[in-house]
C-alpha cells in the first residue's frame, strides 16, 4: 500500500500558533519604539541593539550546545527578544562591553540555570539591567542629551524621574507632550510613550498578550500618585498632572506592556494577572515616592515574578459550573 | 450573538468540500458486521447465531441493561459469523457478520416517504419505541436516547435543545440533515418534546450555516414553541454543556451533575430524525448520514449509509485515500478517533469519516511550555491543562483530581492552541481515565 | 573600632536568641517517634522505590518497627540478607523471598511483528495502548514507548531501539516491581531468578487465537501445547490459546524450549539441548530463538 497510517490522539489539527510567532510578534511591536529611539539618540542606538542581540542569541547557542547538551531552540526567537528588551533598557551611550556583561547575566544567570526557556523565575532582561545598575550605578544613570530638536534642556543627563525625585522640576511644568513621544531622557527604550503604546495595540490586536497586566499596572500607578497627590498637596490641578506624569516617566510602559507581561515570569490566569499587576503598579510608586531609587519598575516586576509561583498555585481560573 | 461563557477557539471550519453536496444513498454493502458495543453503556447482546437468516430492520442484538441499546440488521441476509473481529482502533470486539441476499424489510416498517405529522403517544410509548428502535446520540457521544429522556424522579425538564451546532469542523452531516431532512427534524423534535414533557425547543445552529438557521424558521413558521437560535461560530459550541450554557445562560456545575440538572435536556439534530422515523414510521436506527471529506478526497459527499459498511467502501466511492502519510479519522478533526483499520465498519455514532493527508497528517515538534496561558485561556471548562499535562506526566492523580480533571469535556482546544506543540490533551485525557478509574473504586468500596 | 566591637557583639546576641528560640520550639513541637525506625531505615537500601508497597524507606521501616509479624513485609531491593539484618535487630523472625528479577515476556521484535501504522500521540505506553492497538497488529505485544524505563528507579530497564522491545539488566534488576505495574500490557512479570540469570519463559503474552497470533507475530505463542505435553514437571499450563511455564515448578530442562514452533518460548544464559534424532533441525530453532 502507497500509504502510511498515522494514528494519534485527538484533536488532529493544529491553531498554526507557534512560540516563534509569539515571540516575533513582541519583537515587531518593539520595533515603532527602536526607531524612535535612533531619531533622538542615533546610530549608537543601533550598535547597542545590535551587540545585545547577537551576545544573547550567541551565548544561548553556545551554553545548549556545550553545557546544557539539550535540543538546540535559539531559533524560537526567545533570546533575541530578551537581547531587545536588555537593550531598551539601558543608556544610549554606555560602553558595549558592559552590554556584553549584561547579556552574560541575562542567559548564563537568569536563564538556562533554570532550565532554559520556560523555567526562569526572573525575566532575563530585567534581571541583567538590575545587575548592571547596581555594579555599573555610574554609567547606568548617566543618560546621554537627546539630538532632537526642540528638546527641554534643563532634563539633560537626568531622566524626568531623577529630576523629579531632587526636587527640580514641579509637575506643572514638564513638558507631558515631549514625554509622550520621546523628548525626554532615559533608558532608550523607554523613552517614547508613543511609539510603545502603538506596539501594545498591535499585540493586544494579535492576541499575543492581554490587557490584563499592563492595565492593571498603570491604573494601579494612577490611583496611586493621585491618592499621594491629594494627600500631600490638596486637590487641585497636581491630582491629575502627578499620575499622568508618573505614567509618562521612566520604565512605566515599557515595563508594564513588554516587560510584565513577559509569559514565563508571568501568572497564568487573568485573577493572577491582575494581582500581579496590581503589585507591580504599587511597589513601582513605593520605590518612586519613597525609596533610594528615582524609578522603580525593575525592582517591582522582578519582586513580583518570584511571587508568581505562589499566585499560579493559589489563583485558579472561575471553573465551569462553579458558582 | 449568543456562545458559551469561557475559553474555546476557532479553527478553520473546511466544511466547504463537503457541504454543497446532497446526501446521496450509498449502496447496500456485500458483507456488514455490525459491533455490539456501539453505544456508551453495557454491549449489547446478540439474540441470532450463525446461520439464522435476517431481514432489515430485525432485531439481532438486545439491549444489556437499562444503560444499553438495541441493534436491528442493517440488512437483510444470513449471519455467517457471531465473533471477534477488529474494529478502528484494531482491537477485538464481539461483531456479527451478515452476508447480504437482496433487499428485504421487516413487515412492521413503514417504507413510504410521506410526512406523518400527527402523534398522539403517551410519553412513555414514545419512549419505549425509541427504546426499541436502538436509538442512540447520534452526534458522537452514542448516550442511549432512551436514558436521557427518562427524566429522574424529582427532576423536571424546561427545554428541550436540539443540537445543530456541528461545531466540529470538516462534517457537514448534520447540517445536509436540517437542510434536507428538516420536516422530520421538527416533527421528530415535537416528539421529544412530548416525551420530556415541556413546552418549549430551541434549535441551536452556528452563525456558518445561515441557510439551514432560514430553512428551519421557514418550517416552523409561526409556531412559538420552537425556536431556532443562531449562536456564535465556535469550537466547541456543541459540548452540550456549551450549548445549553448558550442557548439558556445556565452553567451546568461538575460531574456528576448532569444537564437535567439545570433543566435542560439536549438532542442531537440527526438523532431527532432517527426519533421521527421511529416513533412514526416504526423504523430502527439502520443508517445515518456520514460525510467523507478532506482536503486531498477527491469527490467529498455526504453519504446515507447503512451501519456496518466498511469505511473502506465509503473512501472508495469518494475517489480513494490519497498517497502517501494519511490520518484517516472516524468524526472530525478535534475529536474524532483516528483508524489503523480502514475495515472499520459505520457505526452509529459515526457522523463522518475526516481524511487529513500530506503534512497536515502530521505533528508539529514538541518544545518546551513557555507558560504563555493560551491553553488556560483556551480551555471552555475553565480548567488549567498545562498543570493538568505536567501532573500526568508525574503520575500525581491525587493533585490532579482536586484541579478539577474529571470537568474535562476532552474537546482538545488547549492542545489545538498550544504554540509549543505539547500534546497537552494526551496526558490530560490519561489522568482523566485515570483518576475516574480511581474515583469508581472508591466509589465501589463505598 | 567601635563600630566593629559593636557588631560583633550584636550578632553574637541575635545568633544566640535565635538558637534559643530554635531549641525551644523544637522541644515543643518534638515528635515521639520509635528511634529504631531510624535504624532499620538506615539498614535499608534507601533507593525509595515504593517497591515494597510503602511510598518510602521509611514507610517500610516504620511498619517494621511497628507490626509484630513481619513476614508479608519485604524490600526486594536489600533482598533475604537486609531483611535477615533487620530482623536479628528486631528480634523477631526474618521474612524470606526468593530473588527474582523482572522479564519482559514479549519477543516481537521489528522483523518478526510488522509494523502496520505509525504512531505520532504523546510517547506513553499508556496513552497509546488505551487509544488503539499500537503500531502492530498485536493487541498484546510490548508497544515500545518505555513507561517501564521511567518508572525503573535502578536503570535496570531499556527500550532497544533495534528490536522496539524493553530489556532488563538482570543485573541491575531488584525486582521492586515498579515496571509490572507501569506497563498497561501487562508483559512484565517478576520471575524466579536462577543462578547466572539463567532463564527459560514464554516470551508472549497474546491471548488471541492462534491464527490472528500468527498473522500478527511470527514470534508469538500460538497454542499449540508442544511443550506442555514434554515437560516432566507440570510447570507449563495453556489456557486462551497461550502457554505458561510457572517459574516455582520449572527446573530449566530446556525440554520445552525445542518444542515450540514459532520460538516463543525464550532460553537465557543455557546451552541448546541437542536432541539426538534430528540435531540439525533443532540447531536451526535454536537459532531463531536466539536471534
Amino acid at each position: 500500500m502507497a500509504n502510511r497510517f498515522l494514528v494519534a490522539p485527538a484533536p488532529h489539527v493544529h491553531g498554526h500558533l507557534s512560540t516563534q510567532r509569539l515571540m516575533g510578534d513582541v519583537i515587531i511591536a518593539l520595533l515603532p519604539a527602536l526607531i524612535v529611539s535612533v531619531r533622538v539618540f542615533g546610530w549608537n542606538v543601533l550598535a547597542i541593539t545590535a551587540v545585545s542581540v547577537a551576545s544573547c542569541v550567541l551565548l544561548e547557542f553556545l551554553v545548549q550546545k556545550f553545557l546544557v547538551k539539550g535540543p538546540l531552540t535559539v531559533n524560537n526567537l526567545s533570546a533575541v527578544l530578551t537581547g531587545l528588551l536588555l537593550a531598551f533598557n539601558l543608556p544610549a551611550n554606555i560602553p558595549l562591553w558592559i552590554v556584553v556583561i549584561g547579556a552574560v547575566v541575562a542567559i548564563c544567570v537568569a536563564k538556562m540555570p533554570f532550565g532554559g526557556l520556560g523555567k526562569n523565575l526572573f525575566n532575563p532582561a530585567l534581571a541583567a539591567r538590575v545587575f548592571l545598575l547596581i555594579a555599573y550605578p555610574v554609567q547606568m544613570t548617566s543618560f546621554p542629551t537627546p539630538t532632537i530638536e526642540g528638546f527641554a534642556d534643563a532634563y539633560s543627563g537626568a531622566t524626568p524621574l531623577g529630576a523629579a525625585k531632587a526636587g527640580l522640576v514641579a509637575f506643572g511644568e514638564v513638558d507631558t507632550v515631549g514625554m509622550f513621544t520621546g523628548a525626554m531622557g532615559g533608558s532608550f527604550g523607554e523613552i517614547s510613550t508613543l511609539a510603545l503604546l502603538l506596539g501594545f495595540a498591535y499585540l493586544l490586536m494579535r492576541r499575543v498578550i492581554t490587557w490584563h497586566i499592563p492595565v492593571s499596572i498603570l491604573g494601579t500607578m494612577a490611583a496611586f500618585a493621585a491618592i499621594y497627590a491629594v494627600a500631600t498637596q490638596g486637590f487641585g490641578s497636581v491630582a491629575w498632572q502627578m499620575p499622568l506624569f508618573h505614567l509618562l516617566a521612566g520604565g512605566a510602559i515599557l515595563g508594564a506592556v513588554y516587560m510584565a507581561t513577559d509569559y514565563v515570569t508571568s501568572p497564568m490566569t487573568r485573577k493572577g494577572m491582575l494581582i500581579y499587576g496590581v503589585g507591580i503598579g504599587a511597589i513601582t510608586m513605593l520605590i518612586r515616592l519613597w525609596g533610594a531609587y528615582p524609578e522603580g519598575m525593575s525592582f517591582a516586576i522582578l519582586i513580583m515574578n518570584s511571587v508568581v509561583p505562589l499566585i499560579n498555585k493559589y489563583v485558579k481560573p472561575k471553573r465551569f459550573g462553579a458558582r | 450573538m449568543k456562545t458559551f461563557p469561557i475559553g474555546g477557539v476557532h479553527p478553520s471550519d473546511n466544511k466547504q468540500w463537503s457541504k454543497g453536496s446532497a446526501i446521496e444513498v450509498m449502496e447496500l454493502p456485500d458483507v456488514v458486521s455490525i459491533p455490539l458495543a456501539q453505544h456508551i453503556g453495557a454491549p449489547a447482546t446478540a439474540v441470532v447465531a450463525k446461520g439464522d437468516k435476517v431481514v432489515t430492520g430485525q432485531l439481532i442484538a438486545e439491549a444489556a441493561g437499562f444503560m444499553s441499546a438495541n441493534i436491528h440488521a442493517p440488512i437483510s441476509g444470513t449471519v455467517t459469523a457471531v465473533d471477534m473481529q477488529p474494529n478502528g482502533q484494531g482491537l477485538r470486539q464481539m461483531m456479527i457478520t451478515i452476508k447480504r441476499e437482496g433487499d428485504e424489510w421487516a413487515e412492521s416498517i413503514d417504507r413510504s416517504t410521506e410526512l406523518v405529522t400527527e402523534c398522539n403517544l403517551s410519553s412513555k410509548e414514545i419512549i419505549e419505541r425509541i427504546k426499541a428502535a436502538g436509538i442512540v446520540g447520534m452526534g458522537g457521544a452514542t448516550f442511549p436516547t432512551h436514558v436521557k429522556l427518562s427524566i429522574p424522579e424529582g427532576k423536571k425538564a424546561e427545554l428541550l435543545i436540539i443540537n445543530g451546532v456541528e461545531c466540529e469542523p470538516y462534517l457537514t452531516s448534520d447540517y445536509r440533515t436540517m437542510l434536507e431532512r428538516g420536516q422530520m427534524l421538527i416533527v421528530g423534535t415535537r416528539i421529544l418534546m412530548r416525551a420530556i414533557g415541556v413546552e418549549r425547543a430551541v434549535i441551536g445552529v452556528e452563525a456558518n450555516k445561515p441557510d439551514a438557521v432560514k430553512h428551519l424558521r421557514s418550517i416552523v413558521g409561526d409556531d412559538k414553541s420552537i425556536g431556532v437560535m443562531m449562536l456564535k461560530t465556535q469550537y466547541p459550541q456543541g459540548g452540550e454543556k456549551q450549548l445549553i450554557a448558550a442557548v439558556m445562560n445556565r452553567e451546568v456545575p461538575a460531574p456528576p451533575a448532569l444537564p437535567i440538572d439545570v433543566g435542560a435536556v439536549v438532542c442531537n439534530a440527526s438523532t431527532a430524525v432517527a426519533v421521527y422515523e421511529a416513533v412514526q414510521k416504526n423504523k430502527p436506527l439502520i443508517e445515518r448520514v456520514v460525510t467523507v471529506t478532506g482536503k486531498s478526497v477527491k469527490e467529498p459527499k455526504n453519504l446515507l449509509t447503512r451501519f456496518g459498511t466498511p469505511v473502506s467502501a465509503l473512501v472508495e466511492k469518494c475517489g480513494g485515500l490519497p498517497e502517501g502519510d494519511v490520518r484517516v479519522l472516524n468524526g472530525g478533526p478535534m475529536m474524532g478517533r483516528a483508524l489503523c483499520n480502514v475495515a472499520m465498519p459505520v457505526m452509529k455514532g459515526c457522523s463522518g469519516i475526516t481524511i487529513i493527508s500530506g503534512k497536515e497528517a502530521l505533528r508539529g515538534e514538541e518544545s518546551a511550555c513557555i507558560k504563555c496561558a493560551k491553553c488556560v485561556e483556551a480551555c471552555p471548562m475553565g480548567l488549567e491543562p498545562y498543570l493538568l499535562s505536567k501532573q500526568a506526566r508525574k503520575r500525581a492523580w491525587d493533585a490532579m483530581e482536586s484541579n478539577d480533571i474529571t470537568s474535562c469535556i476532552e474537546c482538545g482546544c488547549c492542545q489545538f492552541t498550544c504554540p509549543a506543540n505539547i500534546p497537552l490533551l494526551d496526558y490530560v485525557r490519561l489522568g482523566k481515565q485515570t483518576v475516574m478509574g480511581i474515583i469508581r473504586a472508591r466509589n465501589a468500596k463505598k | 573600632m567601635n563600630t566593629l566591637i559593636f557588631t560583633i557583639i550584636t550578632l553574637f546576641v541575635i545568633g544566640v536568641v535565635s538558637a534559643l528560640i530554635l531549641y525551644f520550639v523544637a522541644q515543643k513541637f518534638k515528635v515521639e517517634e520509635d528511634p529504631r525506625i531510624d535504624d532499620v531505615e538506615k539498614m535499608l537500601p534507601g533507593a525509595n522505590c515504593g517497591g515494597c508497597g510503602f511510598p518510602g524507606c521509611r514507610g517500610l521501616a516504620t511498619a517494621l518497627v511497628e507490626n509484630e509479624d513481619i513476614s508479608s513485609l519485604y524490600c526486594s531491593v536489600g533482598g533475604d540478607p537486609c531483611m535477615g539484618a533487620i530482623a536479628a535487630y528486631l528480634g523477631k523472625a526474618a521474612p524470606k523471598k526468593e530473588p527474582m528479577v523482572a522479564t519482559i515476556r514479549c519477543g516481537g521484535t521489528c522483523d518478526k511483528r510488522p509494523r502496520t501504522n505509525t504512531y505520532l500521540g504523546a510517547t506513553s505506553c499508556a496513552i497509546a495502548s488505551s487509544l488503539y492497538v499500537g503500531e502492530t497488529a498485536c493487541a498484546y505485544g510490548c508497544l515500545g514507548y518505555g513507561d517501564c524505563v521511567e518508572a525503573c528507579a535502578f536503570d535496570a530497564i531499556r527500550i532497544n531501539p533495534e528490536t522496539g522491545l524493553a530489556e532488563v539488566d538482570a543485573d541491575k534488576c531488584t525486582a521492586c516491581g515498579a515496571c509490572v505495574k507501569a506497563c498497561p500490557k501487562g508483559i512484565i512479570e517478576l520471575r524466579k531468578r536462577w543462578p547466572k540469570n539463567r532463564a527459560i519463559y514464554v516470551s508472549c503474552v497474546s491471548k488471541d487465537k492462534g491464527a490472528v497470533t500468527m498473522k500478527a507475530c511470527k514470534a508469538g505463542c500460538i497454542g499449540c501445547s508442544k511443550c506442555l505435553k514434554v515437560c516432566e514437571f507440570g510447570a507449563i499450563t495453556v489456557e486462551n490459546g497461550l502457554a505458561y511455564i510457572d517459574h516455582t515448578k520449572c527446573r530449566l530442562c530446556r525440554k520445552c524450549v525445542g518444542e515450540c514452533p514459532t520460538g516463543a518460548i525464550k532460553m537465557i544464559g543455557l546451552a541448546p539441548l541437542v536432541k539426538k534424532e534430528e540435531p540439525k533441525a533443532e540447531a536451526a530453532k535454536v537459532e531463531n530463538k536466539e536471534a
